[in-house]
Formats: structure tokens, C-alpha cells, sequence
């Protein structure tokens, strides 16, 4: 088992010293001329892909093999899955494989954002070229020191053999040599078939930080600890946009332990990932500077967000998608006149609530500046953001500023935007030794980036057979755009494309509409973000169309899917696609009809149930993976809930790391479970209600599914383009719960949370 | 100066009687695989032993701890209890992120020091008031009846 390298050490230069690193020289990335060809996938992402085993592969004289990892370990078990790649290409034993951490450096690294569910769906085939390309050198390293061509040598299992005479050289013996020949050109590389892959494809439940983190010596960001280091806590603006008018920090200093107190300016909006500004509280220990805060009296400045109000914008949302008139975002056929004109209609309209990200480890980082150079120890998704943002705030170039990816103790989204970076870097400017700033838990759900909130009208018509022949749907939500740019108030196709628009559904008659909404706090990504409103709206009401026509739920799913074809993305009106090649990743309905067919097949779709249980289905495509899951609920005469069992079918093509891939889909459905149960963020004065986990509760033991079972669809090889595994799950839950439960109880819940609606009196 | 005996260990230190176990072990002594979770005893993030009973470090002042047998994560592979949750975790691939685990596998040791076999329910009330947000909850069941001999241990 590896260690986990402690953070300290973990920047390059260390990097080199660390291991022996030999194959040391990095590679220039490709630059596109304006007139190349749109780019897609992994391309297209800042700094693009890089995969030169100079850059990840390192073999030490003993044999050890050090595998540089770009993305951020937040759970989804990246820091295994990816090495694994690499190491099977280079037939590297993984048991001597050294995982090391890269900073923030996309130059180098290639892009380092971990979001949008395509670590993997990006850096499959870049681990596998780098994997190859340094096998190949190996191998050609061997042949020369033989003399014989390099036909007749073979690496396998961590040395390289000469096939006739029978002689091995070890990968620790070749390193030096192997380093010192030219990377073979990606067309030269000759990469492992399929048949021979020892961890590629294999169900293996090994995690390389598992030993550590069940030992307790993990290290996340907050557990940075530096020589000299103070500790702080920031009293922020609760509202958007407010300001300090006031502070007097007498008191806070009689705390003992608490050594100063100053004030960081707010960002303007939009804030973008910079800081919301506020009172910052140094202290000896993490304990005195809370002490110290709750000590301050500060008097506030709201500023024009301060009669932010849940329940008044709720109505103000719903009052939107009552009427016709907001920004058509998809149409085709006539929906409104359809729907008249149709012998059957039906329509209802749902609720989902701001959510926050409530990480178990709040954000934190740690800063030091020695010499004009600063380093910061953080849990980011995003490194290079926190770099750039770090150095911006400071007036300083990218190349003075260091950030160290520790492990992440959740992501979610939350830690893409790395204002606490910043924040940890101008206490550190301020008090000229290393500072440690932490959020508590009600700063995380105070100033979080929130999930939006969102209100949505549904109609349908239907022939005399309760065929659906016209669907209008209207999305009013304040949009992610709102940290970026002044008062946006329509959804950016990267919204529009999580659910909303890219229905494939064979209707000919069907129009969206996203009527304008305004942010009134921050908004940010929260894992599998619009997809969690827009399927939950959406899968709600294709049950409760078939419940309205007195039709199967799965067989009227499977009429709406049509016929089996693929769709480019941009005919529905989602030009965006996960920014992925419509040609490569058309949407394909025989995949999702695939998914619902085996979920509902391992099910036991149609049982009969005792009274007070039921099953409920949903399906969806994102992040290019296609899912359906079925829910089981048990609901008492009380209205207690219970959940024996979910199936989850997936189709993310060919599956790298299964049992990962089962365990994000297992934690995204619970996850998910808890936010259409209990989580809801709601405002009142332009505040924030909640502040910890008492009021913002989350799934706990007592509700999780005694099972979950997740049915990994076939592949058609390891040629075809990889789906998102970590994010999609959140889209089907809540709906296939509703689902469950309407069977079991015939009581359908249109707004998130639950909370009590199954147990209070109507 | 307050002594308290950690993981078999007399370790000293300097803070107010009132301030929490968990900044204690985490600040004073460096011993940061207790995690902070939210400071109000709601996530179970801090579960610590006294006395071989679980605890949440952070509603836990110093002066409670003075006198009472103090076990960490960092040592709770003493006990060949300890030590099979921590393998079972391993075995299973239980963690995602891991945040939350030091306070499980504490939590998950002291149940089973009570009750070497338990049920569903019992697991139900002894976990319940540990929070994990990457949802590994059915692993963690299954890596408790795991270590308790109870299941073969499939993921």
C-alpha cells in the first residue's frame, strides 16, 4: 500500500528529489491555429490534454515507479483509477507504483479542473499513451543494451525479457538509459489489447489511500499544519454584496490566544472565485480565533440583496413559469396548440429549493509567503483557478504562486471556487507567517455557492391512448452566470444542456422555455447541478402522465424514447453537450432504453407489493453516461420511510474501475437521497436559515438502502468513448423516490424536500 | 499545563480548560486524523473514546478529559477490535473521500467492543449519528458485519 507523500513535499522540484525522477524533460503542448477545427472532450478544456511520460512517469534505480496524478482526489477515487491506467499500459505491478500528487501547474499537467464527471472520459487514452510510450522506450532501452531488435524484447510485469536467449533486465535497471531516448510519436505507440489488461477493466475494490485514511493520517487541507503558523476564522458578509460598516474588535482581542484582527475587502460583484471580503480573526489555535469572532461586533452593510426573502422569490419563480413569454430554449411542432386541441392534458408544476454543498471538511487552506513567492496547501478541484485567482488578488505573476492539492474531504463543486485560497493567502500577506484559514460549518452554509433554486411548469397533451403528443416545460432558476457577469437572468447552454432541453423524447410537439430569473446569492455547481431540478421535474411527470392515462410508467418511458436512434445533441437544442464531439457522443436512445430494461428487469418491475410499498422508476442521460434506477420504498401507516433497495443500471461505456464507478453511484444515489429528504437552504432578510447540520440535514445510516445495486451495462470495447460515472445518479434519484413512493402511498410530492409531507395532516 | 493519556501516552499541554478535545489534539498535539465536521456534536466527524466510550471531541472541554483513558484513530489499531474495522474498511473499499471515516471506524469500534454481533438496528442507532456525505453507508454496514464475522465481505 502507498503512503500518501505528506503535502509538503509535494511540488515539483521535491517531486525530483523525492523519487530519483530520470525521465525528467517535459514535453511543449500542441498549439491550435485559429483555423483548426472546433476542439472537443479534453482538447477543448483549458490547456488542454497533455500525456508525455516525462511529464507523469518517474522509475526510481530501486524500481520504484512514481505516477504523477493531475486531478483532485475527492472521493471518486481518481488518485487510484488513473495510475491504474498508466501502469497497466507500462506493465507496471502496481504494488510498486508511488502515486504523487501534481500542483497546480496546467502548463505542464494539462487541465487540472476535477468537475464535470470526466477525469476518466479525459485521460483514459492520455494514461494509457504515456503508460505505452514509456514501455516502448523500456523495451528499446533493453534492446540496445542486448544488441538485439527490438521485436524480440517484451516488458511485462515491471522488467523486460529477451524472448529467445531468455535474459530480463528490471524497469530499475533500463530507467536511466530509457530515459535518455526519444518519446515515441503517439502514432508509433503500440498499446495493449484489451485481453491483456491486468487492471484495466478489473473489479478490484484496492484504493491507494485507503490505508492511510483508515489510520488516521490522511491529509486534507485543514490539516496543514506549518512551523510559525497562526489559525483563522473570517466573519463574512451573511448577505451578497455586504459590506463591514462598523467593527469593534475590543473584546475579541481580550480573547486569550487571539493575536489580531483586520479586514479583507469584498470583492465587487460579480465575485467570480474571488473573496466575499469580511473581519478576519488570528489566532494561536483554531479554537481562540472562533472564540475571538463570535467576540467582534460588527454592524453590516447589506447592501441591495438584503430583502432576499425564499418564500416571496419562490412566488415570484412560480408566478414566471405560469405564463408564456420567457426565452424559448427548444421547440418543435406546435406544443401549445397541441396540447388544446388534445383529448387528454395534464400538467403540474415542481419546486426545488437551494441546496448547499456542506463538504464534511469545510473549506480551509493554508498560505506561507517566503521571499515574494507564495505556497498554498489547499483542497481544490481547481489548482490552476487557485493559482491564478491567488495570484490576481496579490498582484503577482502565476509563477510565484505554488498551490499544493492535498486530499479533499468532499468536493461536490464546492471547492472548484477557490475564494478560501485566496482568503488564506492575504492573512498569510497580512501577518507575515504562515496562516491556516478554516470555515466553520455555518460559514460553509452561509457564504456557500448554492445549488440554484427553481420553480417549473410542466403540460402535456395526450391522444385518446394516452400517447404523448405535446410537452411544454418552463425552467425559471437563477443561473451560474451570476458569479461571472452583472445580472444574467437567463441560463447558459451549459445549464439548458443538463436536462432541460436535451429531453430525447419522441414528441413532435414540444417547446421549453426559460423564463428570466435573477441571483440573489452566490450560485455555484453542486454535483450533477441542473440535472438535479430538471429530472426531477421531468421524470416526475412522465409517471404522472402514465398514472393519468392509466398506463405502465416503464412502458410509456419506453414509447417516449421512440424508436431506437441516435440524436446530435445541437437538434434539441443543446449545442453545448458536456462539451463533447456531437459525432462521438450522439445522444443514443437504444442506451437508455437499455438501461431501463435491465433495471427494471434485476427489479422485478410489475411484483405485486403489500400495501405501503412501491417502485419507482426514472432515467437519464448526462454527462454522456445513460442511467435508469428503480427505488424500492417501504412507507408504515405512520408515514415512516424506509428504502430496502435501489437497482441502478449504467451505460458509461467501457467501465475502467468498476468497483469505483459502483461506488459513486452508490453515494451519488445516497447523496441524492438525502437532498430530496431533507435538504433545503432557504433565506430570509437575504440570510441564510440554516447553519449547521441540525437544520441542513443530510442522509444519514438510519435512512440509507440496505442495498444498492448498480448493473453496469456491457461496452462495446474499449474503443468507444467513455460516459461520467460520479455526477449522473443525482438526476434519477429524487424522481425515482417520488416515483416509489406515489405507488406505495398514491401521494405525489412536486416540491423537495419530503420533510414531512408523507407524515403531516393535509 | 494539563496531562492527558492518549493512545497509552502522557502528552502535555497548554490550553483553557474549556477549550474542545478536538483543537486540542488537532492544534496542541498535531494529531489532525480527528476531524473537525461542524462543532456542535452533529456529524460524529470528532468521535474520539474516553473510557472506551465514543465520544464527540468537539462538545468534549479539555477538563472532561483529564483522568480518562483518551483512544484516537491514530490509536485504535491497539485493540484487535480497532484493528479488524480498519481492515474491513480496507477490504471493502469503503472510503470515498475518507473525511468522515476516522469518526466511523470509531464510532464502528465501539459498537462492536458492546455488542460483538449486532443487527441491523443496532447498527442503525450507533451510526446514525455519523454523518458521511459521499454516501458510503452500505459499505460501512456491510464492513461492520465484516469485521464482526458476520459477512464474507463483498463490496
Amino acid at each position: 500500500m502507498n503512503a500518501f507523500v505528506p503535502h509538503g513535499h509535494l511540488t515539483r522540484r521535491n517531486v525530483l528529489g523525492l523519487t530519483g525522477l530520470v525521465l525528467s524533460v517535459g514535453l511543449p503542448g500542441f498549439a491550435l491555429g485559429a483555423d483548426e477545427p472546433q476542439k472537443f472532450g479534453g482538447d477543448a478544456m483549458p490547456h488542454g490534454i497533455q500525456d508525455s511520460p516525462r511529464t507523469f512517469v518517474a522509475i526510481a534505480p530501486d524500481g520504484t515507479v512514481s505516477i504523477v496524478v493531475n486531478r483532485s482526489e475527492m472521493g471518486q477515487g481518481v488518485r487510484t483509477s488513473l495510475p491504474k491506467v498508466l501502469a497497466d499500459e507500462l506493465e507496471a505491478d502496481f504494488k510498486r507504483v508511488k502515486v504523487v500528487q501534481a500542483p497546480g501547474d496546467e502548463e505542464k499537467y494539462g487541465n487540472q479542473d476535477t468537475d464535470g464527471s470526466r477525469s476518466m472520459r479525459h485521460w483514459f487514452m492520455p494514461m494509457r499513451r504515456c503508460g505505452a510510450a514509456a514501455r516502448q522506450m523500456l523495451e528499446l532501452a533493453a534492446a540496445q543494451a542486448w544488441g538485439v531488435p527490438v521485436g524480440e524484447v517484451q516488458a511485462a510485469n515491471h522488467a523486460v525479457t529477451h524472448k529467445p536467449s531468455g535474459k530480463t533486465l528490471t524497469y530499475g535497471a533500463l530507467a536511466e538509459a530509457a530515459a535518455k531516448l526519444e518519446v515515441p510519436a503517439r502514432d508509433k505507440l503500440k498499446l495493449k489489447d484489451a485481453k491483456d489488461f491486468k487492471y484495466i477493466g478489473k473489479q478490484d475494490s484496492l484504493l491507494v489511500d485507503a490505508e492511510v485514511i483508515v489510520t488516521g493520517k490522511s491529509q486534507y487541507g485543514i490539516d496543514t499544519r506549518l512551523p510559525g503558523m497562526l489559525y483563522a476564522v473570517i466573519a463574512r458578509p451573511a448577505v451578497l454584496g455586504g459590506k463591514v460598516k462598523s467593527v469593534d474588535a475590543a473584546d475579541a482581542m481580550k480573547v486569550p490566544g487571539v493575536v489580531k484582527v483586520f479586514q479583507i475587502d469584498p470583492t465587487p460583484a460579480p465575485s467570480e472565485f474571488q473573496p466575499l471580503g469580511g473581519v478576519v480573526v488570528v489566532a494561536k489555535d483554531t479554537w481562540a480565533a472562533i472564540k475571538g469572532r463570535e467576540a467582534l461586533k460588527i454592524v453590516w452593510d447589506d447592501g441591495p440583496h438584503g430583502s432576499y426573502d425564499s418564500v416571496a422569490f419562490r412566488k415570484e419563480l412560480e408566478a414566471a413559469v405560469a405564463k408564456p413569454g420567457g426565452k424559448v430554449v427548444r421547440n418543435q411542432g406546435d406544443a401549445e396548440g397541441a396540447i388544446a386541441k388534445a383529448p387528454k392534458k395534464f400538467s403540474a408544476n415542481y419546486y426545488v429549493p437551494h441546496l448547499a454543498h456542506a463538504t464534511m471538511e469545510p473549506p480551509a487552506a493554508t498560505a506561507r509567503i517566503v521571499d515574494g513567492k507564495v505556497e498554498v496547501w489547499t483542497s481544490t478541484q481547481s489548482p490552476q483557478a487557485a493559482r491564478e485567482r491567488v495570484a490576481k488578488r496579490l498582484g503577482l505573476g502565476a509563477d510565484k504562486v505554488t498551490v499544493n492539492v492535498t486530499l479533499l474531504g468532499g468536493g461536490f463543486g464546492r471547492k472548484s471556487k477557490p475564494d478560501f485560497a485566496v482568503e488564506a493567502a492575504l492573512a498569510a500577506r497580512e501577518m507575515g507567517v504562515p496562516v491556516k484559514v478554516t470555515w466553520t460549518r455555518d460559514d460553509d452554509l452561509h457564504n456557500d455557492y448554492f445549488h440554484t433554486v427553481t420553480a417549473q411548469h410542466l403540460a402535456a397533451g395526450m391522444d385518446a391512448k394516452g400517447k404523448v403528443t405535446a410537452w411544454l416545460q418552463r425552467a425559471a432558476e437563477p443561473t451560474i452566470l451570476s458569479i461571472f457577469m452583472p445580472d444574467p437572468k437567463q441560463m447558459a447552454p451549459f445549464e439548458l444542456g443538463l436536462g432541460l432541453v436535451n429531453l430525447p423524447y419522441d414528441i413532435p410537439n414540444l417547446r421549453i422555455e426559460n423564463p428570466a430569473a435573477e441571483a440573489h446569492t452566490r450560485i455555484g455547481w453542486l454535483r450533477s447541478v441542473n440535472n438535479i431540478q430538471h429530472q426531477f421535474a421531468a421524470q416526475s411527470f412522465v409517471a404522472e402522465l402514465a398514472h393519468a392515462a392509466k398506463r405502465d410508467h416503464r412502458e410509456l418511458l419506453l414509447e417516449l424514447l421512440g424508436p431506437d436512434r441516435k440524436i446530435a445533441p445541437p437538434q434539441m437544442g443543446d449545442d453545448w453537450n458536456h462539451g463533447e464531439s456531437p459525432t462521438l457522443y450522439p445522444v443514443d436512445t437504444g442506451r437508455l432504453r437499455g438501461c431501463v430494461e435491465r433495471v427494471t428487469k434485476e427489479a422485478g418491475w410489475g411484483r405485486k407489493l403489500p400495501k405501503g410499498q412501491g417502485l419507482g422508476l426514472a432515467a437519464n442521460y448526462s454527462f454522456v453516461t445513460y442511467m435508469a434506477i428503480v427505488v424500492e420504498v417501504k412507507v408504515s401507516a405512520k408515514g415512516e420511510l424506509s428504502i430496502p433497495r435501489i437497482d441502478v443500471a449504467v451505460d458509461c461505456g467501457p467501465a475502467i474501475n468498476p468497483d469505483r464507478i459502483r461506488s459513486q453511484v452508490e453515494g451519488a444515489c445516497i447523496m441524492g437521497l438525502g437532498h430530496a429528504l431533507y435538504s433545503e437552504i432557504t433565506f430570509k432578510n437575504g440570510r441564510v436559515e440554516q447553519s449547521n447540520y441540525h437544520d441542513y440535514e443530510i442522509a444519514r445510516m438510519n435512512i440509507a438502502p440496505k442495498k444498492i445495486v448498480v448493473h453496469i451495462m456491457p461496452s462495446s470495447g474499449y474503443d468507444q468513448p467513455l460516459g461520467g460515472v460520479g455526477e449522473p445518479a443525482l438526476g434519477p434519484i429524487a424522481p425515482a423516490l417520488m416515483n416509489a413512493i406515489f405507488a406505495a402511498t398514491g401521494k405525489r410530492i412536486r416540491q423537495l424536500p419530503l420533510k414531512d409531507q408523507l407524515t403531516k395532516k393535509a | 499545563m494539563t496531562t492527558l493519556q492518549i493512545n497509552g501516552n502522557s502528552m502535555t499541554v497548554e490550553a483553557g480548560d474549556d477549550t474542545p478535545l478536538l483543537w486540542v489534539l488537532r492544534d496542541h498535539l498535531g494529531m489532525t486524523g480527528t476531524k473537525f465536521g461542524c462543532g456542535l456534536a452533529l456529524c460524529g466527524a470528532c468521535t474520539v473514546h474516553l473510557d472506551g466510550q465514543p465520544v464527540r471531541a468537539c462538545q468534549t472541554p479539555l477538563s472532561a478529559a483529564v483522568g480518562k483513558k483518551i483512544i484516537t484513530i491514530e490509536g485504535v489499531a491497539a485493540t484487535k477490535t480497532g484493528k479488524a474495522v480498519q481492515e474491513a474498511w480496507v477490504k471493502l473499499g469503503v472510503p470515498q473521500c475518507g473525511y468522515c471515516q476516522a469518526g466511523q471506524i470509531m464510532s464502528a469500534t465501539a459498537l462492536l467492543e458492546q455488542k460483538p454481533k449486532p443487527t441491523d438496528a443496532d447498527i442503525d442507532a450507533a451510526m446514525s449519528g455519523n454523518l458521511c456525505r459521499c454516501g458510503t453507508y452500505t459499505r460501512i454496514r456491510s464492513a461492520i458485519k465484516t469485521a464482526a464475522g458476520l459477512e464474507g465481505g463483498a463490496a
